[in-house]
Formats: C-alpha cells, structure tokens, sequence
C-alpha cells in the first residue's frame, strides 16, 4: 500500500528537527505516511499557506496559532497546536560593543538573568545619559516566544521595552548579518543562530530563554482545524511518527547523525558544529569559550511535545501585556482552544509513550526536576522557575494580566 | 528624450493609486512594473533591496504593496504596517478575507499584497490579477530557460555518446545513433538516459 502524503513547511532552525527527523530516518514511514517537506522564507509564509491549505501542517511559532485565531491574521482560518516541538533552545545575543559595556557595569559571564539585566539596564540609562540612540534587538515575529521572552527579562530588570529600546523584526538567517553591520545591537532568537553570531566574532550570548524561563516552550506543530477534523487518523499517526523522532532527536548517541542531517544545504544549510552546540548544549556564550549548558534544547522529555494549555494562555497573557490584544474572556477562551492536549493525548495512548494527564499545570512552580504520575508510565516535568521568581496559575489568569499591566 | 504622456483627466487621476513593489529580483520587478504601468498604473515604485524599505515605504506612503512571496522579509514588513499604522491592519493582503479562490491564485503565483484599510474590493482586484499573471509569466519564462538550457545538456550527452561508440566500435555518426535510438526502443527509457549510461560507464572504464 502507498504511503499518505502530508505537506509539512518548516522554517530553518533547530527545533524544526523533530519533523525533519520524522522524515529522514523512517518514522513518519513506519506509521504509513511520507512527509513532503517544504522549506519556507518567512512566518507569514507559514501562516498562509497553512490556512489557505497549501501545507497541511507546520513548523510553527507556539503563539501564531493563538494568534490566528484571534484574527491577528490576514486569514480567516481556525489553526491548533495539537502538539509542540520543543522546550528552550533560544539564545540573547549582543554585539560585542554592548556586550564590553555590559560586562563593565558587571554583567556575570554565565548568564544569569537577573544580574546580567541589571547590567544591561545600566548600560540603556548610560545610553540614554549620554543621549546616544536606544540599542535596537531584534526578534523574528511580534508573535513568538522570543519577543515575549526578551520582552519578560528586560521588563523584570527594570527596563521599559516599548519606551528604552528599539525591538524590531529580522528574520533568523539574517541575524548575524544585521549584527555585524550594526543594524541591531543584538537579538533573542532560536538556535542556531545565535551560535552563529558568536561564531563569527560578531556577537556574544549574554543569557538564554531557558535560563530567563526554565523549560520554556517555543514552536509548536500547527495545522488548520479544518484538516485536523477531516484527516483524524493523519494526523494522530503524525504525532506519533513526530514524537518518536523527537525522543530520537534527544538520544546522545543520535546527535551527531542529527546535526548532519540538519546541516545539508537541503535541510537548514548551516554548519554542523554549530548545530550540535545547540543539540549538545555546549554552547559558545563567546568564541572559544565553551559553556557546558544542561538541557538547553529538550526536543522530547520534561514532556516537551505535550501542547499545555498553559502554556498556550501564557503566550495569551503576553500578547495582552503588549498591547497586541484586548483581554476579553471570550479572547482567552480561543486562545486556550488553540493549544490541543487532547488530540495529542488520543494519539498516544497505547502506545507506551507517557503523556500527562492533565492538560494545564501552574508554571514556575517547580524548582527542580519532579517526577509525576501520567498517562502510559511516568513523566519527570520541571525545573519551570521564572527567573524573576513569578508563577503563573493559568486559573487566576486575570490577575496575572492585571499585576503585568501595572 | 521627451516622452509624451496622456493626458490624465482628474478623475482618472483620483482613481489612480500609487504602489510599491517590493522584489529582490530586478527583472521579474521591471516585468510587473511594465504590467502596472501598461495598466494605467502611473505611480509605481520599486523596491529591490530591504535597506531602509521601512524609510522608503513612510515616504511613498503607497495604497498598495506587492511583495514576492518568498522575500524573507515578509515577517519585517509585516511588522512595520502594525507599527506604523501606514497600511492598517488587518493589513495582509489579497484584498478579500472571503475570496478563497482569489487568495489561493495569489500564493500560487508567489506574490503576496498588502493593502491600506478602507479601499474597496473593486479598486485593487485589477492591480492583484495583473501582479498574479505578471508573476506566472515571470515563472513560466524561468522555467523555458531552464528546459532549454537542460536541453542544451541533453544534447551534449547525447554527442558525447555519439562519439565514444564511433570511437570504440568504428559506427558512422548515424549508425552510433541508430544504436542508442534502438536500445532506448528496446528498454523503455529515453534516449538521453542510455547515452548518459554509456558515457558513465565510458567514464568509469577509463579512456
């Protein structure tokens, strides 16, 4: 019998390993499906042609679901997140002009958060003193995990970042680029692009989104609703052909091939080593100075594929905070329809692969890993910690949008 | 040279709208640009690469810009209509949320357009169809030269097998053909791919 043929876009980052995986080495095969990949330029490409039915799934940023849905969008078209691709795996870089004056009003070299705000925010007011132009950071979309992960440091170190910095939109291969000549002053964006800056002497890691929210999420596999409903069994064989090569993509003894695969000019096309700095966690913060991070990218355990809904109603709560959308319940109840626990839950049952079975959980409540009761074995969840300390309970989400805006 | 321009009558003036269009590929812009401008489109810009486009784009201040789909850049224009409220939101494109069909045939074609709130469907339809045809003619054309210059290559393989059978077997340049044209018959395939056979193997053998 031949196999169902699904259209997946992905953009070139790391985290789009788990679908290239699920391609490359047999496991989209193995549940009967051949999975036609489709390299894409920009988000917006993703998002259009996701809802005009061009892909039938994708790579996606964790909140461009959420925001399609409350039609930030062009398009009319429902968009879930029936699963996600991955935890952390992003990086804030800075030009090494910034970071000089950074490390000089004592930024720590290990990326500690709080600290290393405290000495950003003195360097924007030395800036601001001394009447030189706001630094410019880029991130990839007003809607992604990056923007609201910079967006949450720089506000929790005092910095205002509507009114003290620029944030602009570069897109991810081009980063480095606009770096080195000067056009952004630095940049929060998925791996392996800050690597590369480094790499280039151009730039230096100053702290990571896993270290500014631990165990973060990021992309997530988006599709039309619309498709989801007509094609059940498409999908549910996808995400168990995704998750399978997710905990591929995690196994040390695997990375290598990884990174390779990842590398060719028809896959992401950048260098190998860089990729499996990433993969490994043995980041460079500068060139030639490695720095041993664990879990710094979880393509599959801690429960990293599992959609929360919390999750989902965090990105929500950001986008609220920066003015993106007005708070209505109606607002927050599409977005938490966004995230899709259960599909994902259906998909995986039987198939001893633990899934949780709760759909929703307070963020920043664990400080160290936990293990948990699931659904199909046990799960070990956490550290999620905030670094400012902040939880989130997605059942007083009111609140929290309420103290934010204050 | 002095080129001589209709008379524009104010109305048509009022109806004219000015658009930008953003393209890295210089001759595919120069194709749509000739497109618009055949149209009756007078004020078209063209923006070929992305430095300062947010500057150009705030000084145009156009009803209408047209982007290639494939422009990495999408996501920073994107960006910038929000911020600048220049072209309102919901901004992105294709004119009508409800037109399916129209927006499908505008993917398809490459090309994305954004428009400035408030202009009614009838006014940017002509302007898109025109964009969606000029892309495909522009793909179409890529497309013949890289069947003609595959062809080109074809030819050459074909030549190359040509010769090593006159060489090796002492055939006449028709007899050599004749051959591959029968073992091509004779196994289904193309004659091409039994001359790059022989030449591979020819290759491999050695001189």
């Amino acid at each position: 019998m031949g196999l169902t043929q699904i259209v997946a876009g992905y953009v070139p980052l790391l985290d789009s390993a788990v679908l290239l995986a699920a391609e490359e080495f047999g496991f989209a095969e193995s549940e009967g499906l051949h999975l036609h990949l489709v390299r894409e330029t920009s988000w917006a490409n993703i998002r259009d042609r996701v809802a005009i039915g061009h892909l039938d799934v994708a790579h996606m940023l964790g909140p461009m679901p959420i925001s399609a849905n409350l039609g930030l969008t062009p398009l009319d078209a429902a968009v879930i997140a029936p699963m996600a691709l991955g935890l952390g795996g992003a990086a804030i870089t800075m030009s090494m002009a910034v970071w000089a004056a950074m490390a000089e009003a004592g930024a720590p070299e290990d990326g500690s958060p709080g600290p290393v705000g405290a000495a950003l925010r003195e360097v924007v007011l030395r800036r601001h003193r001394a009447g030189e132009p706001r630094l410019r950071l880029a991130v990839v979309h007003p809607e992604s995990a990056h923007n609201y992960a910079l967006r949450y440091w720089l506000a929790a170190s005092g910095i205002d970042p509507d009114r003290q910095v620029d944030i602009v939109i570069v897109p991810p291969p081009l980063q480095a680029d606009a770096l080195a000549a000067k056009r952004t002053d630095g940049f929060c964006v998925g791996e392996p692009y800050g690597s590369m800056a480094v790499a280039r002497g151009v730039g230096r890691i100053v702290t990571t989104k896993g270290q500014i929210w631990q165990m973060s999420p990021d992309k997530v596999l988006g599709t039309r609703l619309q498709w989801a409903q007509r094609y059940p069994e498409q999908l549910a064989a996808l995400l168990r052909a995704a998750t399978r090569a997710a905990r591929w993509c995690e196994d040390p003894t695997n990375h290598s091939a990884l990174a390779g695969m990842l590398a060719r000019d028809d896959r992401l096309g950048v260098e190998g080593d860089l990729l499996l700095r990433a993969i490994t966690g043995r980041l460079e913060f500068e060139a030639g100075k490695e720095h041993a991070m664990s879990e710094f990218f979880v393509p599959y355990s801690r429960a990293a594929n599992f959609p929360w809904v919390s999750h989902a109603l965090w990105f929500y709560s950001q986008m609220v905070r920066w003015g993106q959308v007005a708070h209505k319940p109606e607002h927050a109840a599409r977005a938490a329809a966004s995230y899709r626990p259960d599909l994902y839950r259906a998909a995986l049952s039987g198939i001893n692969m633990p899934v949780p079975g709760a759909s929703s959980k307070i963020e920043g409540a664990l400080a160290e890993p936990t293990e948990m009761g699931a659904i199909g074995g046990r799960l070990t969840l956490g550290p999620d910690m905030f670094f400012d300390a902040a939880q989130f309970d997605p059942d007083r989400l009111d609140d929290y949008i309420a103290a934010q805006q204050s | 040279m002095n080129l001589v321009l209709p008379q524009l009558t104010s109305e048509a003036m009022a109806e004219s709208l000015s658009i930008l269009l953003i393209d890295d590929n210089a001759i595919r812009a120069s194709i749509i640009e000739a497109g618009l401008r055949e149209a009756g489109h007078a004020t078209v810009q063209i923006v070929t690469d992305m430095e300062d486009v947010a500057g150009r784009i705030r000084a145009f201040a156009p009803d209408v810009v047209i982007v290639d789909l494939e422009n990495p850049n999408r996501d920073v224009l994107e960006h910038f209509f929000a911020l600048s409220r220049t072209i309102e939101r919901p901004i992105a494109m294709f004119v009508d949320k409800s037109d399916p069909a129209e927006i499908e045939a505008a993917v398809e074609a490459g090309v994305s357009a954004y428009v400035v709130d408030g202009l009614r469907k009838e006014r940017i339809k002509p302007i898109l169809d025109m964009a969606i045809v000029r892309f495909r003619a522009y793909s179409r054309l890529r497309n013949e030269l890289e069947a003609a210059r595959s062809e080109l290559q074809g030819r050459k393989i074909i030549e190359r097998a040509k010769g090593i059978l006159m060489r090796t077997r002492g055939f006449s340049e028709e007899e050599a053909y004749a051959l591959l044209r029968s073992t091509a018959m004779n196994q289904n395939r193309k004659i091409l791919e039994i001359a790059q056979a022989l030449v591979t193997a020819s290759e491999l053998l050695g001189p």
